[in-house]
């Protein structure tokens, strides 16, 4: 979240979007519910009328895979009727940016694309620069190049009746939520959106995203109360996970994950490090060279020094442009090339896509370990359906976790706030703390290695000292993540003493100074304390929710990011009633939440330029917000595709019917069926307030399988007339990749949508079940049914729309 | 003083964390359920079973609406079942909070008068007779806690406290829901201590969401009973 869960009460307007805050997220219903008592409107868009949309005051259903459409012509009615924030959009946007003539759009393909490598040379993206790097602008808007006339150009074939051609959303529905959305293109309204899974898993899931900043750009709806582009993770530390580095491209805070044609921290820090020849940008990511040698410091203490570039070739390495992504994993499992899995807190053979796959994958390894509060449909795959215990070789280890209450630690939320929590009761049994099998397993591989192994370097030399009395400490990684100063420094008048705790990353060192974790991290644990620890009551000054002594928060405390965007150039509010920051020219300092950086605003109160000003984006380079992203896999600005499996032969919008930059896997359980007759039904995966994730922790709950004790299939009543069902009754719903029993649910809550006049059916099937609970064995994955494709900058699976039948048994 | 719920509708979404947490505080068995073409489960309440959010989807002025209608005992000021049973050491109001308790001396009623006597069709009973329903969480109550379906809901539509406050908070909140659904209503709101608040028609949410047949007095069924249980306890002291 760029804000946090409490200032959704803020907003004058909710949108609800590709997520289910009412069933997946019940706790910010007392945000959202507070903010409809003010007054607020609630938006619901989904392709089934949802618990959420039950309390929205307008529902509009669209057909799944289709929001870049919906949104698309959100943004040609935004610009249409002149509804932006015109002072924000050229002071903060890169709206006024010129991009070079190489740039260009038709049939659905943007410049630069490699049809062989199903990938774009980027290069053709860029902006127009001046002798210094700098773009060249136009604030009055009206360069035939400049990126807010290409947006015009590229959103006008967004027409209301081609969008409800292809959303199956009817105009006049379309129209009720862009004319309740865009009145909040003013500078005291505020509106939000509230994302999750139903936008990121899909073959064009980022540019979902992309589409809703783009719009948030447009009203000045980013760095303000109630505003902001708000992912609400799917798990309590799904934030945390990522900041720290659960994905295969990154290392803690963000940094890249080294490639293996970089041979030193040098050229590193040469490639990775963005630069700008406009003064007046911060380009905070010029700082990475401090945060990659703090990290390295961090990782392998004394002995990472100036002379072996502080470790850097101990990092592993990814081969050049190469994903290792779940899918591309679970694909090279699948061809026999890895050997062993550590299925850790996960349940692959249930949560990812194409789950036949996964699950025929895995009997190719030699050995897994699965750590976990149970065993489950992983540690167990070897006895699951179809599977033959005699012919699959795979050892399989279990290693029992204990669960989040009975162990200390932090947990990173989706509002970015890191909460310390305390053990409770002790571990069961045998189990132990994740921390604890990390501790062990790596001490264990450093005695191992150190008699030796290939390359040995890269684990001998890791610091690895965060046990007390033998046993993890989580307090010691927490101060790790924070980060040390290793020799004693002074900066200005102050002398930070070596072995105490850095105050904050803008004090971080390239010089091996100092050590830390992860930068985004630093100034959680202080010489004044566990700041993610603190439980304060009070809000700040501007009481707008911020409760900035409650728990902590990244970066540097600060609960609202892109803050100074809520203010004119001058530094004060354009919204008084509910400001986030706000400058203070006598006492020369900002007041309110922690600002984006402390230099002052742009202007003068005399409206003069200020030399020392930066502009409010700080961590774009140009130091302006991206409504042109030229950084993306698939195009600058997002384009509607269809998914890989859809019900029209033909894409409305251009010549290519799928992201021609979708990664598309071929082995024999890869099959696809598009406007296929043996599946001729749009199909989508959701989740319940009942159950949790894969299932493991509620499935096995008597009281919640109570609640929810079968797998379904919601259909709607017209389908169910079609076919012949009875409510109620078993029914085999099934893809080109496998089929998985259901019980119908006919409801009025999905209705057939009219895609280019013809009737085009959905049903939804929810994926917490699995083989292993109920007793019965016959509940199973809903990933039984998803395909393996993805996002082709996330390659996150397109878990979200595919094609199925559903069938009488 | 005595206590009261007050129960939004209109905020509720249906998470039915109350659902569980009911069980979990009175340890009560799951039932062995399944999918009968509806996220309603378990299907009625039961003896096992204290609360229940009930779920329709209905055509209202032309829109869809899903409405949630988490039912309990509503604790009558003057409860038809305990009037009927008439025996205090088998239900009984707790003076202090209002609840309507049922003891395992409800054992020796009988079934059907004590059912048919509510007017929210809320009692169960076991295989041997036993009769159950929500009990405030009076255990909680007593101890300065709220009832665990309270404490537990996420988005304010369920509330606890002194039975003024709560009217207070009931009316306020009528106000202003009638403004977006101006057949809002409060029901019963006289004679209960669990106000609900709808915003159409209580009878298109459930059957029994108002009284069937509330009298401000009592039935004649009760008023024989209350006549003949002095001499039914004289008789049984005899024997």
């Amino acid at each position: 979240m760029t804000n946090h869960w409490i200032d959704v009460k803020n907003a004058d307007v909710i949108l609800i979007m590709g997520s289910n805050a009412a069933e997946n997220h019940p706790i910010s219903f007392r945000w959202i519910t507070e903010a409809q008592k003010n007054g607020s409107t609630l938006i619901s868009v989904d392709p089934r009328f949802t618990r959420s949309s039950s309390k929205a005051d307008i529902y509009a259903p669209l057909r799944s895979g289709t929001d870049i459409a919906f949104l698309g012509g959100m943004i040609k009615y935004i610009l249409e009727n002149k509804l932006y924030f015109k002072e924000y959009v050229v002071n903060y946007t890169n709206a006024s940016f010129i991009v070079n003539d190489a740039f260009g759009f038709s049939d659905g393909l943007f410049t630069g694309y490699d049809e062989k490598k199903r990938s774009y040379d980027k290069s053709k993206w860029a902006f127009e620069t001046d002798e210094k790097g700098i773009p060249k602008k136009d604030p009055s808007l009206k360069h035939p190049r400049c990126v807010f006339t290409l947006l015009k150009k590229h959103y006008d074939r967004y027409t209301l009746k081609r969008v409800s051609d292809v959303t199956g959303t009817t105009e006049s529905q379309l129209l009720e939520v862009y004319k309740a959305y865009s009145a909040t293109g003013k500078p005291d309204k505020a509106a939000t959106i509230m994302y999750a899974m139903g936008w990121t898993q899909h073959t064009v899931g980022v540019q979902y995203i992309r589409a809703m900043c783009m719009i948030q750009l447009l009203l000045g709806n980013m760095g303000i109360a109630g505003g902001g582009v708000n992912a609400m993770r799917g798990e309590s530390n799904v934030q945390g996970s990522t900041d720290h580095a659960l994905l295969f491209h990154i290392l803690p805070g963000y940094l890249p994950t080294p490639a293996a044609s970089i041979p030193s921290l040098a050229v590193y820090n040469e490639k990775n490090t963005p630069k700008s020849g406009d003064p007046r940008s911060a380009n905070w990511w010029q700082n990475r060279p401090k945060y990659i040698t703090s990290f390295l410091k961090s990782v392998f203490g004394d002995k990472a020094t100036a002379e072996n570039d502080f470790g850097y070739n101990w990092l592993p390495k990814i081969d050049d442009g190469k994903p290792y992504s779940w899918l591309d994993l679970f694909d090279a499992m699948y061809d026999g090339k890895i050997k062993g899995l550590f299925a850790w807190g996960m349940n692959p053979a249930c949560s990812g896509a194409n789950a036949n796959k996964t699950r025929k994958a895995m009997a190719k390894l030699d050995w897994m370990v699965n750590v976990n509060l149970f065993d489950n449909e992983t540690g167990s795959f070897w006895r699951g359906p179809g599977m033959d215990p005699a012919n699959i070789k795979t050892e399989v280890f279990m290693l029992p976790a204990c669960v989040s209450v009975e162990k200390e630690g932090s947990i990173t939320n989706s509002g970015r706030w890191m909460q310390w929590r305390y053990e409770g009761p002790k571990p069961l049994g045998n189990s132990r703390p994740d921390g604890d099998i990390i501790m062990e397993l790596g001490l264990k591989l450093k005695e191992l290695y150190a008699k030796g192994g290939v390359f040995p370097d890269a684990i001998a030399n890791l610091k690895w000292d965060y046990l007390t009395n033998h046993k993890y400490d989580p307090h010691k990684v927490a101060k790790e993540i924070n980060g040390y100063w290793l020799k004693d420094k002074t900066i200005g008048e102050v002398t930070y003493k070596a072995g105490s705790l850095v105050p904050s990353f803008a004090l971080l060192q390239a010089d091996g100074s100092t050590s830390s974790g992860n930068w985004l991290y630093t100034a959680s644990y202080t010489d004044k304390g566990n700041m993610a620890a603190r439980r304060g009551q009070e809000d700040a000054p501007n009481k707008i929710g911020l409760y900035p002594g409650f728990a902590w928060c990244w970066p540097v405390n600060r609960r609202i990011i892109y803050n100074r965007a809520s203010c004119n150039p001058k530094g004060q509010p354009y919204n008084e009633k509910r400001w986030v920051v706000k400058w203070d020219a006598e006492g020369k300092k900002w007041v309110g939440d922690v600002p984006d950086g402390p230099w002052p605003p742009m202007q003068n109160p005399d409206g003069s330029q200020r030399e020392d000003g930066r502009y409010a984006f700080i961590m774009v380079k140009e130091g302006h917000a991206q409504i042109y992203g030229p950084g993306l896999n698939d195009g600058p600005f997002p384009e509607h595709y269809e998914p890989l499996e859809c019900p029209i032969e033909k894409n409305l919008f251009g010549k290519q019917r799928i992201n021609p930059a979708a990664p598309v896997y071929s082995a024999d359980v890869d099959a696809f069926a598009t406007c296929d007759a043996r599946f001729p039904f749009v199909a989508t995966t959701f989740r319940l307030s009942e159950h949790w994730q894969t299932g493991l922790m509620t499935r096995p709950q008597p009281w919640l399988l109570e609640l929810q004790p079968q797998m379904f299939v919601e259909i709607s009543e017209e389908l169910a007339k079609l076919k012949g069902f009875k409510n109620g009754e078993r029914v085999k719903v099934s893809s080109a990749r496998g089929s998985v029993e259901c019980t119908t649910i006919v409801t009025k809550r999905f209705k057939p949508f009219k895609i280019s006049g013809t009737v085009v059916h959905e049903v939804g099937v929810p994926w917490h079940f699995g083989w292993r609970w109920p007793e019965s064995g016959k509940e199973e994955s809903a990933n039984l049914l998803t395909p393996s494709t993805g996002d082709p900058n996330t390659r996150i699976p397109e878990s979200k729309a595919f094609m199925v039948n559903v069938a009488k048994i | 003083m005595s206590k009261a719920f007050f129960i939004d509708t209109t905020l509720c979404t249906a998470c039915r964390g109350c659902q569980v947490a009911c069980k979990q505080w009175h340890n009560l068995p799951a039932e062995k359920t399944t999918n009968k073409g509806t996220f309603q489960n378990p299907a009625d309440l039961s003896f096992d079973t204290y609360k229940l959010v009930r779920m329709r989807e209905e055509i209202i002025g032309g829109k869809l609406r899903w409405l949630f209608f988490p039912e309990q005992c509503r604790h009558c000021l003057e409860p038809p079942c305990r009037d009927t049973a008439g025996e205090p050491t088998a239900i009984y109001t707790d003076k202090e909070t209002g609840a309507v308790l049922y003891t395992a001396n409800t054992k020796g009623l009988d079934v059907k008068e004590i059912t048919e006597a509510c007017p929210y069709n809320i009692p169960r009973a076991s295989d041997d007779g036993t009769l159950a329903k929500c009990d405030m969480c009076i255990d909680r109550v007593q101890n300065g806690l709220l009832p665990a379906c309270v404490k537990t809901c996420p988005s304010g539509a369920m509330n606890f406290g002194d039975r003024e406050a709560m009217l207070e908070m009931a009316k306020k909140r009528l106000k202003e829901v009638q403004a977006k659904f101006p057949k809002a209503s409060l029901l019963d709101p006289d004679n209960v201590s669990v106000i609900y608040l709808t915003a159409f028609d209580p009878k298109i949410y459930h059957e029994f969401s108002v009284a069937s047949r509330h009298s401000p007095g009592i039935t004649r069924q009760v008023a024989l009973k209350k006549m003949a249980s002095p001499i039914a306890r004289f008789i049984r002291a005899l024997g």
